[in-house]
C-alpha cells in the first residue's frame, strides 16, 4: 500500500535526514517515534506530499507521488491521504458537518453529506454536527479531524501526535478509533508520536535516530 | 462551495465586514445618485428644449429668461410689448412662434396664457374635455389633475404672481375645459389658457379697484362675443392694443436666424433673444464642476473602502494561515485559495454595490419629493443608467480585486509544511 525507498531530505543543506524504508499494507498500523529534531514531522510531511524529498521515492498504491505535478499532488492528497494533526485546525466559519463535507468536496467535487453524517455519528458526534468547531472540546475536535481525514476513504492515514494534547481517556479513545476505523476503511495508518501511551498500544514501530 | 466558504468567512468577522460595506455603500450611493440625477436632469432639460431655437423676452439674464419661459422654474425677466414682439414673430426666418403670458398661479402651479401651438410643441393632446376656447377656460396639465384631483368642469380662482400665497383674483374663476395627456415635460405641471384671459384678469383687476362692477361685467361679455363670431386673429388684434406678454418661443426655418437674431434683436429692440441650448449648456457646465467634485469625493471613499478591505484581509491572514494549510491538506489547490481570498473581497464589493445602489435610489426618491414640491420636477428612482452604473460596478469589482491582490497571492504562496510544522 505504501512503500518508501531511500528517502532523504535536507533543510537548506544544513540539516540532513536519511529515513529508513517503510512498507505498510492497508489495515496495518506503524508507529514512528524518536526524539525531537530527528525528523518525525518532516517524514510525515514527505509521506503526505507536503514536502518534496531530495531523493528517494514514495509509492502510495500505484502512484509514485514524487512524480506528480503540484496540482495533481493536491488532488491526489485530497483523495488518498488523510491527515490528522496535533492541533486540530478547522474552517472556523463552518459547522462541524460542513467542515467534513468541505473535505469531500475539495477532493472529489461531491458533497458527501450522508457519509459525513454517518461517520460523525460513528465517532459519537451526532449531537455536535451543527455547532461551530470552536464550541467543541479538544477531544471532540480531534474526533472531527479523524472524520475529516476518513471522509474520502484514503489509502493512507497519517497522524501527527494525535494524542499529545489529550487526557488518558480521550487518548485511548482516539487510539481505538484510529486503529478500528483505519481497518474498517482499509487504510494504512502511520502515527508519528512520542506518546508512551501509544507506544504501549501499537507494537509495529520505527524509531528515528 | 468556495463561494459559500467565502460568504461564511466574511460574516464570521462581521465588524471588519460591516465597516468595509458601509464605506462602499456610501461611495456607490453617492455616485449612483449623481449619475441618476445628472442623467435625468439633463434629459428633462433637453427634452423641453426641443422645438425652441430662441426665446424672445425682456432684457436681463438670458439664463433667467430661459429658465422662466422654457422650464417655468424662475421668475420672468419682465414683460415685452406684444406689438413689438409680433413684428418679429412674422419675420420670414420664423417657422413658428408661440407667445407666452405669465400672471397667476393656482396653488403654486403656473397659469400660462398661450396658444394651442404650445400643447402641440410638447406633443400634448387634450385627453378629456376640449381645448380652451373662451377666456378663462383652461387646460390642466396631467400631473396637476392627478395631484389636485381636478376634473373637467371644475372652477377655481388663481392667485397673483408665482407664489401660492399671492393675492387671490376673486373677480374671475377659471373654468376647466380640458385635461392634457401626460408628456413627461414641463407642460404636465402647467395650467394653460389663452392670452386674453391673462390680460383680462389683470385689466379687470386694475379696473376693479376703481370700478369693479362695470369692468368685470363688460369685459366678460365683450370677450365672449368676440370669440364666438370672429376668428382668433381678429380677436387678438382688437384686444391687444398696448398689451404685454412675457416671452415668445421661436423656431426658425433655417439656421440663419439662430446666428443672426441675438444681435439683431439686441440692436433693434429692447428685447433679447436667448438660445436655450447655449444657456443650458452653460448651466450644465457650471453644475458639472460641482458634480465632478462630488464624484471625485465618492471615488475617494471607494478607495478608502478598498484600503479597509485590504487591511481586514491582510491582518487576518496570519490567523487564517492554518485554515489555508488545512484546506490544502484536504486537497485544495493553490489556485482555489487564491480564488477564496478574491471571492471574499469581491463579495464584499458586490454587497456594497447592491446596498449603495438601493441607498442612492432612496436618496433620489427623497430629493424627488422635495424638488417636486419646490420646482414641480420629479426624478424616477427606478430608472437604470446601465452604461454608467455598469462602469461603477466594474470599478467596485476592480477595487475589490486590487484590495485582495496581495493577500490572495500570499495565500497562494503559503508553505503548508512550514505552517503546520510550527503549529
Amino acid at each position: 500500500m505504501i512503500q518508501t525507498k531511500n528517502l532523504a531530505f535536507s533543510y537548506s543543506g544544513k540539516v540532513n535526514f536519511n529515513f529508513p524504508d517503510i512498507s505498510l499494507e492497508s489495515g496495518q498500523v506503524l508507529l514512528i517515534t524518536g526524539g525531537s529534531g530527528k525528523g518525525k514531522t518532516t517524514l510525515l510531511h514527505l509521506l503526505g506530499g507536503l514536502l518534496k524529498a531530495q531523493s528517494g521515492s514514495i509509492r502510495i498504491g500505484d502512484t509514485n507521488i514524487e512524480s506528480l505535478s503540484d496540482k495533481n499532488l493536491d488532488k491526489f492528497r485530497g483523495k488518498n491521504i488523510g491527515l490528522i494533526l496535533q492541533q486540530p485546525h478547522f474552517v472556523e466559519a463552518f459547522s462541524v458537518l460542513e467542515n467534513v463535507v468541505l473535505s469531500s468536496w475539495l477532493a472529489t467535487g461531491q458533497k458527501a453529506e450522508e457519509k459525513a453524517t454517518s461517520l460523525l455519528t460513528e465517532l459519537g458526534l451526532a449531537d455536535q454536527m451543527t455547532k461551530l468547531t470552536s464550541r467543541l472540546s479538544i477531544g471532540q475536535q480531534q474526533r472531527v479531524s479523524i472524520a475529516r481525514a476518513l471522509i474520502n476513504e484514503p489509502q493512507l492515514l497519517l497522524a501527527d501526535e494525535p494524542t499529545s494534547s489529550l487526557d488518558d481517556e480521550n487518548a485511548f479513545n482516539v487510539a481505538d478509533l484510529l486503529s478500528k476505523l483505519s481497518k474498517e476503511y482499509g487504510a494504512a495508518l502511520i502515527i508519528v508520536t512520542h506518546d508512551q501511551r501509544l507506544k504501549d498500544r501499537f507494537s509495529n514501530q520505527i524509531t528515528l535516530l | 462551495m468556495i463561494v459559500k466558504l467565502a460568504w461564511k468567512n466574511i460574516w464570521f468577522k462581521p465588524l471588519n465586514t460591516i465597516l468595509s460595506i458601509i464605506l462602499l455603500t456610501a461611495s456607490v450611493a453617492i455616485i449612483s445618485l449623481l449619475i441618476l440625477l445628472q442623467e435625468q436632469f439633463e434629459k428633462q432639460f433637453s427634452s423641453n428644449i426641443d422645438g425652441v431655437d430662441v426665446v424672445l423676452g425682456a432684457q436681463g439674464s438670458p439664463l433667467q429668461l430661459i429658465l422662466s419661459s422654457v422650464y417655468q422654474v424662475d421668475a420672468p425677466t419682465g414683460n415685452i410689448s406684444y406689438d413689438e414682439a409680433k413684428t418679429w414673430m412674422k419675420h420670414p426666418f420664423v417657422k413658428s412662434a408661440i407667445p407666452l403670458a405669465f400672471g397667476d398661479n393656482y396653488r403654486g402651479f403656473k397659469i400660462v396664457g398661450t396658444t394651442p401651438d404650445y400643447l402641440e410643441k410638447y406633443g400634448a393632446t387634450v385627453l378629456e374635455g376640449k381645448l380652451f376656447q373662451k377666456d378663462f377656460e383652461v387646460v390642466i396639465g396631467s400631473e396637476i389633475a392627478k395631484k389636485l384631483n381636478i376634473k373637467v368642469g371644475d372652477k377655481f380662482f388663481g392667485s397673483h404672481g408665482d407664489a401660492a400665497e399671492g393675492e387671490v383674483h376673486e373677480e374671475f374663476a377659471y373654468h376647466v375645459s380640458g385635461i392634457a395627456g401626460p408628456t413627461g415635460k414641463v407642460i404636465d405641471n402647467l395650467i394653460l389658457c389663452n392670452i386674453p384671459s391673462v390680460w383680462a384678469m389683470h385689466d379687470a383687476h386694475e379696473h376693479a379697484e376703481e370700478n369693479p362692477e362695470h369692468g368685470e361685467e363688460g369685459h366678460i361679455h365683450f370677450e365672449g362675443d368676440e370669440h364666438e363670431h370672429h376668428d382668433h386673429d381678429h380677436q387678438a388684434e382688437t384686444s391687444e392694443q398696448g398689451k404685454e406678454i412675457t416671452a415668445v418661443l421661436i423656431k426658425f426655418r433655417n439656421k440663419m436666424g439662430f446666428v443672426t437674431w441675438p444681435r439683431l434683436i439686441a440692436q433693434n429692440t429692447k428685447m433679447q433673444a436667448a438660445s436655450p441650448a447655449i444657456e443650458i449648456n452653460r448651466l450644465f457646465s457650471l453644475f458639472g464642476i460641482g458634480l465632478q467634485a462630488l464624484q471625485y469625493l465618492a471615488y475617494g471613499i471607494m478607495l478608502i473602502s478598498g484600503i479597509s478591505i485590504f487591511i481586514a484581509l491582510y491582518t487576518t491572514l496570519k490567523e487564517r494561515k492554518y485554515e489555508f494549510a488545512l484546506l490544502r491538506v484536504s486537497g485544495a489547490s493553490r489556485l482555489q485559495l487564491l480564488n477564496l481570498v478574491l471571492f471574499e473581497s469581491i463579495l464584499l464589493c458586490v454587497v456594497g454595490f447592491i446596498f449603495g445602489t438601493i441607498v442612492g435610489r432612496v436618496a433620489l426618491l427623497l430629493i424627488s419629493s422635495s424638488t417636486d414640491q419646490e420646482y414641480k420636477m420629479t426624478f424616477n428612482p427606478f430608472a437604470f443608467v446601465w452604461e454608467k452604473e455598469g462602469i461603477l460596478f466594474l470599478a467596485a469589482i476592480f477595487v475589490g480585486l486590487l484590495a485582495a491582490a496581495i493577500p490572495a497571492v500570499k495565500a497562494y504562496r503559503l508553505n503548508i509544511s512550514k505552517t503546520l510544522a510550527n503549529a
